[in-house]
């Protein structure tokens, strides 16, 4: 029965995750095309060539596409809460209610109105109108993501909320703390400064392949040069809210950094790991090496993570094991705390259901000493609080590798535009054809070690993902795992397929 | 009074009737939604609290029973 429901744990989790992964394929091009296209519309009604109109066109058709398409992919994230994340659905209910119905209410109609004129209003409504409903639609869109990266943030770090042990679930306290943590606003700037990023190397991309067949070649030089633009000052922000991350991780999911960084033995001067390979043997509390081989960039870690270039940046086995000499506590320790916190829990539902308030106010007070390490009540083996650092490592070395890459692609494109040279780059338009596929892979990278890294947690330190979930036959959720499958693969080839179409038939359409 | 939602209402139905690449797009867009919905929902992700228990009190004892229950792992 344990093995079985270890298995549905674990089609759960693979369930989820897929359907994440296909959401956000489709969003943040959403995300950012808006806004370029915004920019192409921008520059028509401030210059008044018709030319920069037909330009504006062609990429709000493809931004249109990758909307219909990508539209209503995240409800099924919503249903997946519902079945095989029960546990967890209902303790947070409360937390996600506001964020998620203010992403239905405002953002959605917001969107949604603008965007009937976006698409309809040409010739029909004033083009100051026309461009400010342009604007509304990529703000709306982004809003969007707002609230439902708060509930994220707050998974990552839970504030602002109390648990109530007689409903079983965590009850806002403080809107604001949870709208505004730094964690969830951290993700807001990081997750959308990426979209923009992608959505510059999808028009770079694009133009690219114009300037490959020698067709639309003005249009796709114009577009280039905006998209490049865009992108190279959108890569500066990732570059710098990413290190922002590196710090709020640091501080709020230390293990978190540990496994992005295969960091086993907490250090001094904590380097960066610039290239290596995991030893995938290595656990917790073994003496094997951790990796095969690394490159090293001494004391980068301790400044990334502490902003002081010899301060200790605590290993997995410190925080696994503790560490009394670094006054860590580590999740060996947090355990016997966590188990005090689920046996006066339990102590106090039977006291409750006795009807013995002595007994029941006695243990809730125990329960509220310990209710911090909640979550390490349910874990076995301290070894189970670290996360798949392999995973981990590997995805934050493709996001960051390829995050390095893309702003000297965006050079390269302005200087050879302005150079007069861009036309006949056929290497360089190559590259942007080729940069426009490898960012889809960072962006899902970046939310491998996001949502890996956080592991086992569903709710970091108080509710392991084990415990979130529905006990259900683990063949039911394998059935719809191989339907969203086929579901999402049949949607996106659609979206390829008249995409393609529309780029065929390019900007004269 | 009735001007703006008439304007509205012909816009609307103008730009409907116009579109090219929209129609193919509202046509997967019903699939989709269709699925999602009419399939996926009904069939597959019933929500397990609300099936399975009538009031908030008793989903809340399920979930408490799950939180001081023995550990799956």
């Amino acid at each position: 029965m344990g093995d079985q429901i270890l298995t549905t744990v674990d089609w759960a989790r693979a369930q989820f995750a897929l359907t994440a992964m296909y959401h956000w394929i489709f969003v943040p091009l959403t995300l950012g095309l808006s806004f370029l296209v915004a920019f192409f519309e921008s520059i028509y009604v401030k210059t008044g060539n018709d030319e920069w109109r037909k330009l504006t066109k062609f990429w709000m058709t493809l931004f249109g596409i990758n909307f219909a398409i990508g539209a209503a992919t995240g409800i099924i994230l919503e249903f997946q809460f519902g079945t095989n994340w029960s546990n967890y659905s209902w303790m947070v209910g409360d937390i996600f209610g506001a964020p998620l119905a203010i992403e239905g209410i405002f953002a959605f109609f917001l969107e949604a109105s603008f965007f009937a004129v976006m698409f309809f209003g040409w010739h029909k409504v004033s083009k100051r109108f026309h461009l400010f409903s342009t604007w509304m639609v990529a703000v709306g869109s982004n809003l969007s993501a707002v609230w439902i990266l708060v509930a994220n943030g707050w998974m990552q770090f839970p504030t602002g909320m109390s648990f109530n042990p007689d409903k079983a679930r965590f009850e806002m306290q403080n809107f604001w703390d949870i709208a505004l943590s730094p964690v969830a606003v951290q993700k807001f700037t990081h997750t959308t400064s990426s979209a923009f990023l992608l959505a510059s190397l999808f028009v770079v991309g694009i133009s690219g392949l114009f300037l490959l067949q020698k067709r639309h070649q003005k249009m796709a030089q114009r577009s280039m040069v905006v998209a490049a633009v865009l992108g190279l000052v959108a890569s500066v922000f990732v570059a710098f809210n990413g290190d922002e991350s590196a710090f709020h991780i640091a501080q709020r999911q230390p293990m978190k950094l540990a496994a992005m960084e295969g960091l086993y033995y907490g250090q001094e001067k904590a380097p960066v790991v610039a290239l290596g390979i995991i030893n995938s043997s290595k656990k917790p509390g073994d003496n094997l090496p951790a990796f095969h081989q690394e490159l090293k960039i001494p004391g980068l870690l301790s400044l990334m993570a502490n902003r002081k270039v010899d301060s200790f940046v605590p290993g997995i086995n410190d925080l696994v094991y503790g560490n009394a000499e670094r006054n860590i506590v580590g999740a060996q320790q947090r355990m016997v705390s966590g188990k005090i916190a689920v046996a006066e829990l339990t102590n106090y539902k039977g006291a409750k259901e006795k009807g013995d308030a002595a007994a029941a106010a006695s243990a809730l007070e125990r329960f509220n000493q310990h209710k911090e390490d909640l979550g390490y009540g349910y874990l076995d083996s301290p070894a189970q609080a670290a996360p798949p650092v392999a995973i981990t490592f590997y995805a934050f070395r493709v996001m960051v590798g390829l995050g390095t890459l893309f702003p000297l692609i965006f050079l390269l494109v302005l200087y050879s535009a302005y150079r007069g040279t861009l036309e006949g780059q056929r290497w360089l338009n190559r590259a942007c054809f080729a940069c426009l596929f490898l960012g889809y892979v960072a962006q899902q990278a970046g939310w491998v070690v996001a949502e890996v890294g956080r592991q086992p947690w569903a709710i970091q330190g108080l509710l392991p993902v084990g415990v979130a979930s529905t006990k259900l036959a683990a063949s039911n959720v394998q059935a719809t795992f191989f339907m969203f499958l086929a579901l999402f693969t049949a949607l996106l080839l659609a979206e390829i397929r008249i995409m393609m179409k529309q780029i065929k038939i390019g900007p004269e359409a | 009074m009735t001007v703006l939602p008439k304007r509205l209402y012909l816009f609307y139905r103008q730009g409907f009737r116009s579109m090219v690449v929209g129609r193919s797009l509202w046509k997967i867009i019903a699939i989709k939604l269709f699925i999602i919905f009419a399939v996926l929902k009904l069939f597959f992700f019933q929500n397990y609290l609300e099936n399975n228990f009538n009031s908030e009190r008793e989903r809340a004892g399920h979930v408490l029973e799950n939180l001081t229950g023995p550990s799956p792992h």
